[in-house]
């Protein structure tokens, strides 16, 4: 094998030194790229790492070791078989699905008729609903979930005003149950459903609407097959960004669920902070990524798509 | 008009208000019982200013809204800037290596629930800080998680406005002789500074706002507010809590209020002057024809 002369060699030194090789483009792509990977990408390897260990005392031990003169490498499948064997993590991933659905579902219910009312308005008041629905997203998510504790608590306001207006005479119990919680994931996941639908439906093609009612269909006709089947897209999107990060919630079901309502997110918080398991809660985060990782690629691919279409 | 549009209407209307009424409700308990007088609960006894005057004396949140404050501020900056490389390299290059994966893990943050995002990003801290000794739980690692998280959300907004300006802007400055530099800085960036005011204004609030990440990334004696507050949340109702909600709609609404009129103003303006300028043009070139 030839030695490089040492002209190459400088000139390389030199290229590699003064900059010439950063350009835009590779600045541009580059510093994002280099970021998500240190701190997306690889801390997910990490975690994928860990949850192959078991905790021996104050850490937790490593899959790679070298004894012998032989590499070895351990993965310790336990945490997995005790989340496999274990009712308590299979009813709270099962949960966690039901009340990510439930919340996808009464959102859309909620949501669509809404998106499509503001799309239909006079285009002079759009903008102000629209940030109508964007203002709560801008003040405190938090305080907003706080805020319906003392809506729905024994003495909070929605019983006195029950009891006041003679509908009740006992108050309801209405806090730390399924239905505070369905009601804090829906007020906390609604706008992220319009917005996506109302950026569909108003960029709809009304000589579309108007030609079918035009060939004789009704308003639900062309409601139906037409507006909804247009605005899939839409639906799609908003369906993803209220399912997956619901999947995961962990800050409404601590403030406003109950005993019967354990969600993973919490499960997944108390193997960290209160038993300290980090391999647990590493295994336990690997299974919650397995599950969302479909919707993930839906709302990619959707995502995507609309870029490339606008 | 027929009975079914006057009815289709008034269902609409009724719809929009009572989906603003639910999203608003809220809001509105939180500044009406700021003002309440009774330590219990939620029952109304009386105007009162005293938890606000409580507020001022509480060290706890005042220290952990000086400690939200300077890391929002700094990860709004941080994301700001990431996510706007990550919408150029988007908008401008379809095709590299990687891009996909590329695309993907820009914004996979929006969606992807909080617990993951933290107890990765901790986990993979605790690991460099095993071998290099630092970073220290506190401060600058809460500012890598919002940072990180704030970006997914500056590339959405900075790439959408990118997707509307219109590339003959660019063409044409590249076409009278402009380098690639002078163009971002000559046209594109002067086109894209409503979209980066509100892309900052996001990040700012999604970081001040952020409990999860912060929980997770946060060390001892590096409380943020909404820590603060969320631990107090956990333990029941505490009207100072309400006090602190109130102030911060206040400023809040203030500050997009403001902030929406003034890039509204200055957008009709720059309409105006493409408007005029177009008009110039066309003048000119009339007189020449003649």
């Amino acid at each position: 094998m030839n030695t490089p002369s040492p002209a190459p060699v400088t000139a390389a030194l030199l290229h590699l030194l003064t900059l010439r090789w950063l350009t835009g483009r590779r600045l541009v792509i580059g510093v994002p790229a280099l970021w998500l990977a240190g701190a997306f990408l690889l801390p997910f390897l990490i975690v994928l790492r860990i949850s192959f260990t078991e905790m021996e005392g104050a850490g937790f031990g490593s899959i790679v070791s070298y004894s012998d003169g032989l590499l070895q490498l351990k993965l310790k499948l336990s945490n997995y078989l005790f989340i496999a064997s274990d009712d308590l993590y299979l009813l709270t991933y099962l949960s966690s699905l039901k009340y990510a659905a439930i919340t996808t579902v009464l959102c859309l219910a909620i949501g669509y008729p809404f998106a499509y009312f503001m799309a239909r308005a006079r285009p002079t008041i759009r903008p102000v609903l629209m940030m109508l629905v964007m203002l709560p997203f801008w003040t405190s998510f938090l305080l907003r979930i706080y805020a319906w504790k003392g809506i729905l608590a024994n003495n909070g306001i929605l019983n006195d005003l029950l009891q006041a207006l003679g509908v009740i005479a006992q108050p309801l119990h209405m806090m730390h149950t399924p239905f505070s919680l369905v009601i804090g994931m829906l007020y906390a996941y609604l706008p992220f459903m319009i917005l996506p639908l109302y950026a569909n439906l108003v960029k709809m093609d009304v000589r579309l609407l108007e030609a079918a009612a035009d060939l004789g269909a009704t308003p639900l006709q062309t409601f139906w097959r037409i507006t909804v089947p247009l605005s899939k897209s839409g639906i799609i999107a908003g369906a993803m960004l209220v399912f997956i990060p619901a999947m995961g919630e962990y800050v409404i079901p601590a403030l406003l669920g109950g005993p019967e309502t354990l969600m993973i997110g919490q499960v997944l918080w108390d193997e960290f902070f209160t038993n300290n398991d980090w391999p647990m809660a590493s295994s336990v985060t690997v299974v919650m990524v397995l599950l969302i990782l479909v919707p993930m690629a839906i709302f990619n691919k959707v995502q995507a798509g609309q870029q490339e279409n606008a | 008009m027929n009975g079914a549009t006057v009815f289709g209407r008034w269902f609409g209307r009724s719809w929009l208000s009572l989906g603003y009424l639910f999203l608003y409700l809220p809001i509105l308990v939180l500044i009406v019982f700021s003002f309440n007088d009774s330590r219990q609960d939620m029952v109304w006894s009386g105007f009162s200013t005293r938890w606000y005057s409580a507020l001022l004396v509480d060290a706890e949140i005042i220290a952990g809204f000086v400690l939200s404050l300077k890391i929002a501020v700094l990860a709004a900056c941080a994301s700001v800037v990431l996510g706007t490389f990550a919408a150029f390299a988007l908008d401008r290059y379809s095709r590299f290596t990687g891009r996909v994966l590329f695309s993907s893990m820009v914004s996979a943050p929006l969606v992807m629930p909080e617990v993951i995002i933290g107890l990765s990003l901790l986990l993979m801290l605790v690991s460099v800080q095993k071998l290099f000794g630092f970073p220290e739980r506190g401060m600058l690692t809460i500012w890598i998680g919002h940072t990180l998280l704030g970006m997914a959300y500056a590339a959405v907004v900075v790439r959408s406005r990118l997707q509307e300006m219109s590339k003959s802007l660019a063409e044409a400055a590249m076409d009278l002789g402009c380098r690639p530099h002078q163009v971002f800085f000559l046209v594109t960036l002067p086109n894209i500074t409503q979209a980066l005011a509100s892309a900052w204004l996001l990040t700012f609030t999604l970081s001040l706002d952020d409990v999860v990440l912060s929980a997770f990334l946060s060390g001892p004696g590096s409380s943020t507010m909404p820590i603060v507050i969320f631990s107090r949340a956990r333990l029941g109702l505490d009207p100072r809590v309400n006090a602190v909600a109130a102030l911060t709609i206040l400023v809040v609404t203030i500050a997009v209020i403001v902030s929406s009129v003034m890039l509204a103003r200055a957008e009709r303006r720059r309409q105006k002057q493409i408007a005029a300028a177009f008009e110039a043009d066309a003048e000119s070139l009339s007189s020449t024809i003649k």
